[in-house]
């Protein structure tokens, strides 16, 4: 299967500190991929590269789709077929839930009003909250906005999803009925990145699982293989830490 | 009444009626004129504060801090009055609106800057990486929402703008105030410094009033 996703030699310095360091990574079409590790090893700053909202050092590669991720003219490319998902929703406060979700189809995708409305409504039903399509965000619940801010993520019809800890800002009792989406999306073709602290989740969806420790991939596998059988010290000592919590 | 007759009276209010109407004039004039240098010259400030180079930020912010702290009227009476030993002779109407747009300036750059800062990084994230370009992303998601944070404290330093104005009636600049002194003392009679009040009032309480409205339509706001 071809790599959508190409990264090669990629790092990433904050003054004298290295958050990532020489990270080659290639993930296929399709594939859903977790992203795993310990609190500031580096897994937002890595999936942030993938759509450039962080810059990388000069030397590291990442194509999407054949297309460099670098700015300039292929950048508004990279991001229409990039769709991100955030911890903390980042839904426009301002706007109802629909406007959320057609702004961008009509602003990028040159949508109709009409298209991008229909297409908004098909989303949210899709994620189970057709009834709050006239709300703003501020009046639903954490859960409610991390299905819309999915829901606006996808009427882009992204080739790649990136969710950055997409649940972790979420009162546990709403923790399900976002990871019931996500499941629900990871049947359907489209590449997926991860980063979670649900392991029980990362285990039953992911194809691979990278475990990241000190801004490098330390282990890559399937969950299998992550879960049961890891190969690193570092990731046993990760995991037994967070499976026993 | 003679009470009515020393405060209030009436036909000497409507003689000198016309006098404080082209008062009201100047006071607009040095107002507005203040109000939308002080604008530019905020946003100027603001600007270069969120994004020069340090030295400049540096600079930036030493303006900001002095010229909040300096009294208008010692700042207009060194203007006019101090300015000429070193050569720079400014007419009684470009010291008040000098003074007026330096402080001016000041303070509407703090508030850009909140208005700039209080969008979380988030919204300019999540527009990034919608694909939304620059403009769109700045008209439909930033400024909507800076505008609204923005617009009731730039509306009451307009209002500080306008009531400052007064202060140009030490530098002999015929004003709303000035006009009511020089009449109240022609006339021998505080009418017109009433009538002058009362102009103030008419023209500044609608403001306030809207002030008000923005506040309450934010505090029960969409967010
Ligand atoms: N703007 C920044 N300036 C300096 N250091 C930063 C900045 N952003 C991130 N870092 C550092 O880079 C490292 C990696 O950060 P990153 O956010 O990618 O970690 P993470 O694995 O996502 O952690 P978490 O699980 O806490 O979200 C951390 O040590 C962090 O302190
Ligand atoms: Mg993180």
């Amino acid at each position: 299967m071809a790599g959508i996703i190409k990264i090669s030699n990629l790092s990433k310095h904050y003054g004298a500190f290295a958050a990532l360091t020489e990270i080659d990574l290639e993930i296929a079409e399709g594939e859903v991929v977790c992203v795993i590790g310990p609190s500031g090893s580096g897994k937002s700053t890595l999936i942030r590269c993938i759509n450039l909202l962080e810059s990388y050092s000069a030397g590291g590669i990442i194509t999407v789709d054949g297309i460099p991720v670098e700015p300039g003219r292929h950048l508004a490319q990279v991001r229409a077929e990039v769709g991100m998902v955030f911890q903390s929703f980042n839904l426009f406060p301002h706007m109802s839930v629909l406007r959320n979700i057609m702004l961008a189809p009509m602003r990028v995708r040159k949508m109709t009003a009409a298209r991008a409305e229909e297409k908004a409504r098909e989303l949210l039903a899709r994620v189970g909250i057709a009834e709050q399509a006239e709300k703003y965000p501020g009046h639903l619940s954490g859960g409610q906005q991390q299905r819309v801010a999915i829901a606006r993520a996808l009427a882009m019809e992204p080739r790649v999803l990136l969710f950055d800890e997409p649940t972790s800002a979420l009162d546990p009792e709403m923790v399900g009925e976002v990871l019931d989406v996500m499941r629900a999306l990871a049947g359907t073709g489209v590449t997926m990145v991860i980063v979670t602290h649900e392991m029980g989740f990362a285990r039953q969806v992911a194809d691979r699982v990278i475990f990241m420790n000190g801004g490098r991939i330390v282990e890559t596998g399937t969950p299998a293989e992550i879960f049961d059988a890891p190969r690193e010290p570092r990731t046993r000592d990760f995991l037994s830490a967070v499976l026993n919590h | 009444m003679d009470l009515l007759d020393t405060f209030f009276n009436v036909p000497i209010l409507i003689r000198t009626f016309p006098l404080l109407l082209a008062g009201l004039a100047v006071t607009i004039q040095i107002g507005a004129t203040s109000i939308v240098a002080g604008l530019a010259l905020g946003l100027f400030l603001c600007l270069v504060r969120l994004y020069g180079p340090r030295p400049v930020v540096l600079l930036a912010r030493l303006y900001i801090d002095i010229f909040r702290s300096i009294p208008l009227l010692v700042l207009l009476i060194v203007v006019y009055y101090a300015l000429p030993f070193v050569g720079i002779r400014l007419s009684p109407f470009l010291s008040a609106v000098v003074a007026l747009t330096l402080v001016s300036g000041a303070y509407t750059a703090e508030i850009f800057r909140a208005g700039i800062e209080a969008i979380p990084a988030g919204q300019f994230e999540a527009s990034r990486a919608l694909g939304l370009g620059y403009r769109d992303m700045m008209v439909d998601v930033i400024l909507p929402q800076a505008v609204k944070i923005v617009i009731p404290p730039l509306t009451n330093n307009c209002i500080n703008v306008m009531k400052d104005t007064a202060l140009a009636s030490v530098v002999a600049m015929p004003d709303l105030l000035k006009q009511a002194t020089q009449a109240q003392a022609l006339a021998a009679n505080p009418s017109p410094l009433i009538g002058a009040a009362l102009i103030y009032l008419a023209f500044l309480w609608p403001l306030v009033a809207l002030v008000s409205r923005f506040e309450r339509r934010m505090g029960q706001g969409t967010r």
